[in-house]
């Protein structure tokens, strides 16, 4: 009897039981260290709590509060829809059309290429600071400084307190620094296409290289490009720090404060760790929101 | 010939040519790049002028974008700065080597078993797991610091090498990254014949799907190596031995603008490791090109 159990346990074992064994480092870990928190957190979001005496059940007027009696709310969320629905689209189309071209190009040009445009992620930290002496609202920075030589200004333009243009240099800027992990996850997922669903392609009729890369590249590394999709969207609403450190928080007007330095400010300066739960749990929503939108979207690909 | 060749055959050169562009036009296109990619290295070439500024050049204001009168005075005078550190300065290095080895690597192998179940294994709950795991990227970090916090000190791993590394394995992206590319680079009908031919799941994953998506592990590589080699924790190290090389670094440029050339230096050479990185991880995603030609 027992090596009979034993025997059914091996094989099973070798069927769906290892997959469960693989699964569960990561599993495990990711409950741990992920969902915990986050469930913890959305508790949080209907609590009153200060960080120092322990947590007050007050049920919905965190949220109560955001549509009541939070007059900034408003300016921060069409900051950050604004931000997001320009700077999304444009850095993720841009990734796909960059690592396309770079694609073909033999090893080491490529190798150049990719390195230039990744740069600015890779350098990570302050490098965008560069931008800050570059825009600097006295008569040195780069930017006035040429313009005034120019002629084209008389007196220099305070950039980032202006809401004529800061919005626009952070998307800019935002671009400048966007080609990281969408842009790499394309050039590695085309190189996964299929060389012969080319030659496949070229007898239904494939006409141009535009042709070829709707009917044919993207669709076929379309999980890639959910992939990359997902990233952007994550990327573009959790743009705050830098933003910050640029155009100073608040910025003038709160022209350009996003949600994440907002929630940033109510819980590390305010103690209100309560209500920044229930504005990260919106922000979650939010994010939700566009996740299903990208992927009916990217239903469409080649059609 | 098992199934497996079969399917799993080296790639034939093509006898289609492919609409790919002429000679001319590749040549444009590199200059046209190189110069929108020049925009792109800008930063990259501050830092290493302004590490070999003079100090008067440091304390021009505004800063001069290229260095006049270039020194190494910085680079020399780095030692000498981090000399009266707690801790000898190869400690801090070794931490950050470690640190950042030892989780790249049991992400990739944590993340891509996952990644490979929830892929190519028929599990109860796969699909709805697998949601929760994507979407818990979109969940913003800086409310979870505390709860994270308290779990870090309840499982007592404050203060040591795990707080670094237990935290970076279950990294949602990379699950993610590796779950797409199996999906649209595995064909289901390679595991069939990997199983009929008699290959146990494990093996199927290591020596078959492994090479397969190497360009994903390869990315996965350079992001996780990247991000863990600049990590500078908050508040869960205290013992000096145990802080990163970052860490100890940025404590430089606290130092005014008088240690701001040094400063400047110290980041110049921590961009190293992960320019390495990059270029061995990009290599390989090459590579693979060629040696990977699937038939479905």
């Amino acid at each position: 009897m027992k090596t009979n159990t034993n025997g059914s346990f091996k094989k099973w074992m070798n069927k769906e039981g290892l997959y469960y064994v693989m699964l569960f480092p990561f599993i495990s870990l990711f409950v741990l260290f992920t969902v915990v928190p986050v469930l913890s957190s959305v508790i949080l979001s209907f609590t009153d709590y200060d960080m120092i005496s322990n947590p007050i059940f007050v049920g919905l007027e965190n949220y109560a509060r955001m549509f009541a009696n939070d007059t900034i709310l408003a300016t921060i969320l069409k900051n950050t829809l604004t931000f997001a629905i320009i700077t999304g689209p444009l850095s993720y189309i841009l990734s796909i059309l960059l690592a396309w071209m770079i694609n073909e190009f033999s090893s080491w040009a490529r190798v150049i290429l990719t390195f230039m445009f990744y740069t600015p992620a890779l350098v990570g930290g302050t490098a965008y600071l560069i931008w800050q002496i570059a825009f600097s609202g006295d008569s040195y920075g780069y930017v006035n400084s040429m313009l005034l030589s120019l002629g084209l200004i008389t007196d220099p333009i305070q950039w980032f307190k202006n809401p004529e243009y800061n919005m626009t240099i952070i998307i800019v800027i935002q671009l400048w620094l966007s080609m990281g992990v969408s842009f790499l996850a394309n050039l590695s997922g085309l190189q996964n296409v299929n060389e012969e669903m080319y030659e496949a392609g070229a007898i239904d009729g494939i006409k141009n290289r535009w042709h070829e890369l709707w009917y044919l590249t993207l669709p076929s590394m379309k999980s890639i490009l959910l992939f990359g999709a997902v990233m952007q969207i994550q990327a573009v609403f959790s743009v705050g720090g830098i933003i910050s450190s640029l155009a100073g928080y608040p910025s003038v007007d709160n022209s350009v404060d996003t949600l994440v330095s907002y929630i940033g400010d109510i819980g590390g300066s305010r103690y209100e760790m309560g209500y920044a739960a229930a504005l990260s749990v919106l922000l979650f929503v939010m994010m939700m929101v566009f996740r299903l939108i990208v992927g009916n979207v990217l239903k469409l690909l080649g059609k | 010939m098992t199934k497996i060749q079969r399917i799993f055959k080296p790639h034939n050169k093509s006898q289609y040519k492919r609409y790919t562009r002429s000679t001319g036009g590749n040549a444009l296109f590199f200059i046209f790049l190189f110069l929108a990619g020049a925009f792109s290295v800008v930063p990259l070439i501050y830092c290493i002028s302004t590490s070999f500024k003079p100090i008067d050049e440091l304390l021009l204001f505004p800063p001069e974008f290229f260095v006049k009168r270039p020194t190494i005075e910085n680079y020399l005078a780095l030692p000498t700065l981090l000399n009266n550190l707690g801790v000898p300065l190869a400690r801090y290095f070794f931490n950050s080597v470690f640190v950042a080895v030892a989780s790249t690597a049991l992400h990739i192998i944590a993340a891509a078993m996952a990644a490979y179940v929830f892929s190519k294994g028929k599990i109860h709950g796969g699909t709805v797991l697998f949601l929760i795991v994507q979407f818990a990227l979109l969940y913003n970090g800086y409310t979870l610091a505390i709860p994270q916090y308290f779990i870090f000190s309840k499982i007592g791993i404050i203060d040591t090498y795990l707080v670094y590394i237990l935290p970076a394995i279950p990294s949602s992206m990379g699950c993610f990254l590796m779950k797409q590319y199996m999906d649209s680079g595995v064909p289901d009908a390679l595991i069939e014949a990997a199983c009929i031919d008699g290959a146990s799941i494990f093996r199927t994953f290591w020596t078959i799907v492994m090479p397969i998506v190497k360009p994903a592990w390869m990315t996965l590589l350079l992001f996780s190596f990247k991000d863990m080699w600049s990590i500078i924790p908050s508040g869960t190290i205290f013992s000096e031995q145990l802080k990163t090389l970052p860490q100890v670094l940025s404590t430089l440029s606290a130092g005014g603008i008088a240690r701001s050339g040094s400063a400047m230096v110290a980041t110049v050479l921590l961009m190293i490791p992960p320019i390495i990185v990059f270029v061995i991880s990009q290599k390989n995603v090459i590579e693979t090109m060629g040696s990977s030609g699937i038939k479905e």
